[in-house]
């Protein structure tokens, strides 16, 4: 495996031979471990601390046809202070919007330490030549944009056609410059676990700094086992190369609980190392209420209410 | 062989809590004891922590704008049904109701008729009370000023030590205007709720409107008190005094409406209760429509 890692990507077969000779996914083996893990408690101060570190890996995301630029300024606020009547609440990690709106988010957020991400290639489908990909990557770097959020081709991946996907990924990430490049593999549409690990290597190797689980659009999205095979991934990838990728599920974290879980789930699987926003994000909306109502039950003592927190 | 089929085993219900339109138990695992008057074992009943009652009232308040928007004609169609339910379980309320200390059974089926009338009576009051909370204002101006009762929100009650016509009486004119509630049921004597909750289950209620905790009174009042996201609270079964100015101070923090009836009144649920209760949980909105332009 390790031999080979160089020129895997020469033809179309070699990379089909090492994505298929990555070793299969314990389906009911990966289910049970996350399920475990989700069971641990975590409570009082190691809660504390958790939800102080889930709010600073938030990607706080609004990708809806209906965004405004005054919805981006708004989440924008939101971003650099969550919790209006506290100080102490860390800043999260970035702001994720589609790329015309990036000039706006980097106009609201500048100079305050949090991150503008854009979506690009097409998002969420990928529907599109490679060109107008290249383009929309290029326009939301030069608007600004820190990070690009990349979707895959999943028709070309699950059709066999891995070199497609490994050469369009590796053009956008030519196109990124300076920019961090996350490769969304969609994962609600690749099936199985096995495939999840593919792709988790194919984005690697073809130079994604991040995998990321979901679009947000298309259920299920980032579910527990999906994320702990992508960290297997990204750990398996680290020790055959050196090179360090960071995680990032996105859709469906809801609650401190979910995201509590997450963060058990990285410890355990990739240790310490990644229980940091640059190595491990959150990509959701609604839950950084939920960690500000429980970062606010703990300190007053009593249950927080949503009329007390902006809506997005 | 004749012996074998007359024996048979009995099957016992097993009292949980009922949050959101389902029956759980507590998420702490908890039950306690729950005896007759005479000290005999009736059952476990769930013992509800302070997360059953966030859970609660996570239920009670994604229920309320879908009982709210519903028609005052089709929440008192509701509340009727809720009557035709509890005519029809009548002789396990009578049992349930000696059980916990009612003594004779001719006395348990007033209480349990008095209940069924209490709620056909308050059903009828749907789409009468903005009648009479509501008004048109004369104002000096040119203005058609209109002022119109709305539901407070989530409402937490926490049910008097009468089982079924004293439940019944502090839950119908909370939920009939538009309320959602989270109900604390009798801690001595909390087996009727739970069969009142199987009631309301099959009344064609929308889960979560109302919700019922067994337990601890001491234990969960506080919590709900100081909720943010509750809007009011009834403190009628409160019989603790320094408990009850607890709940009420703990209430002040978000402004939450207070329902605390003298406690040496010593409320006769028999008699007839007047729009109080209704009108406790009920707020005003008042608009100012230009007249004329």
């Amino acid at each position: 495996m390790t031999t080979s890692l160089a020129d895997v990507a020469s033809s179309n077969v070699a990379l089909r031979n090492f994505l298929h000779g990555l070793p299969g996914v314990d389906r009911v083996g990966a289910d049970q471990r996350a399920a475990m893990l989700g069971t641990r408690s975590i409570k009082t101060t190691a809660k504390a601390w958790a939800v102080d570190l889930a709010i600073r890996m938030v990607d706080l995301t609004t990708l809806e046809g209906a965004d405004t630029p005054g919805k981006v300024r708004a989440m924008c606020a939101k971003a650099v202070r969550p919790d209006p009547s506290d100080p102490s609440v860390p800043k999260v990690a970035a702001v994720c919007v589609y790329p015309d709106l990036v000039a706006q988010a980097v106009g609201a957020l500048g100079g305050s330490g949090v991150k503008v991400a854009s979506v690009a290639t097409a998002f969420p489908s990928g529907r599109s030549s490679l060109d107008v990909k290249v383009a929309e990557t290029a326009f939301a770097v030069s608007a600004g944009a820190d990070e690009i959020d990349m979707v895959i081709d999943r028709g070309a991946f699950l059709s066999g056609d891995y070199l497609k996907v490994f050469e369009e990924i590796a053009a956008v990430k030519a196109a990124c410059g300076e920019a961090h490049l996350k490769v969304i593999l969609e994962t609600g549409e690749l099936a199985t676990y096995d495939n999840v690990r593919r792709a988790s290597w194919l984005a690697m190797l073809a130079g994604g700094d991040f995998v990321k689980t979901s679009t947000g659009k298309v259920q299920p999205a980032a579910t527990l086992p999906v994320t702990l095979v992508m960290l297997e991934a990204v750990r398996d990838f680290l020790s055959a190369t050196g090179r360090k990728v960071g995680v990032k599920p996105a859709g469906g974290i809801r609650t401190t609980k979910d995201a509590i879980k997450m963060l058990v789930l990285v410890n355990e699987t990739v240790g310490e190392g990644w229980l940091d926003p640059d190595w491990f994000r959150l990509g959701a909306s609604s839950v950084l209420n939920d960690l500000l109502m429980q970062r606010q039950k703990l300190a007053t003592g009593r249950y927080a209410g949503p009329d007390y927190f902006t809506l997005d | 062989m004749s012996e074998a089929e007359t024996v048979r085993l009995a099957v016992r219900k097993t009292y949980k809590l009922y949050i959101g339109g389902a029956f759980p138990r507590s998420e702490s695992g908890r039950s306690y004891v729950v005896t007759s008057s005479g000290g005999d074992f009736l059952a476990n009943a769930s013992r509800a922590s302070r997360k059953d009652a966030r859970d609660a009232v996570s239920a009670a308040r994604k229920a309320f704008p879908g009982w709210w928007g519903a028609t005052p004609y089709n929440r008192g169609q509701i509340l009727y049904r809720v009557a035709e339910m509890l005519e029809g379980r009548r002789a396990q309320f009578v049992a349930e109701l000696a059980d916990a200390g009612v003594r004779k059974a001719r006395d348990a089926g007033r209480v349990v008729d008095a209940a069924v009338d209490r709620l056909v009576w308050y059903a009828g009051w749907s789409d009468k009370i903005a009648a009479v909370a509501g008004s048109t204002n004369p104002v000096a101006g040119p203005y058609f000023n209109v002022s119109s009762p709305e539901p407070t929100g989530v409402v937490a009650v926490v049910a008097p030590d009468d089982p079924l016509l004293g439940l019944v009486s502090v839950i119908a004119p909370v939920i009939v205007t538009g309320n959602t509630c989270v109900v604390v049921a009798s801690e001595r004597a909390p087996l009727p709720s739970i069969t009142l909750a199987e009631v309301l289950a099959t009344s064609d209620l929308p889960g979560g409107v109302v919700n019922v905790l067994t337990g601890s009174v001491a234990e969960i009042a506080p919590w709900l008190a100081a909720h943010m996201d509750v809007n009011a609270v009834d403190l009628t079964g409160v019989a603790d005094g320094d408990l009850a100015v607890a709940c009420e101070e703990a209430a002040a923090e978000n402004l939450k409406r207070v329902l605390r009836p003298s406690a040496s009144a010593g409320t006769d649920w028999f008699a007839d209760p007047g729009t109080r209760r209704l009108t406790a949980f009920l707020e005003t909105k008042t608009v100012w429509h230009p007249n004329g332009v």
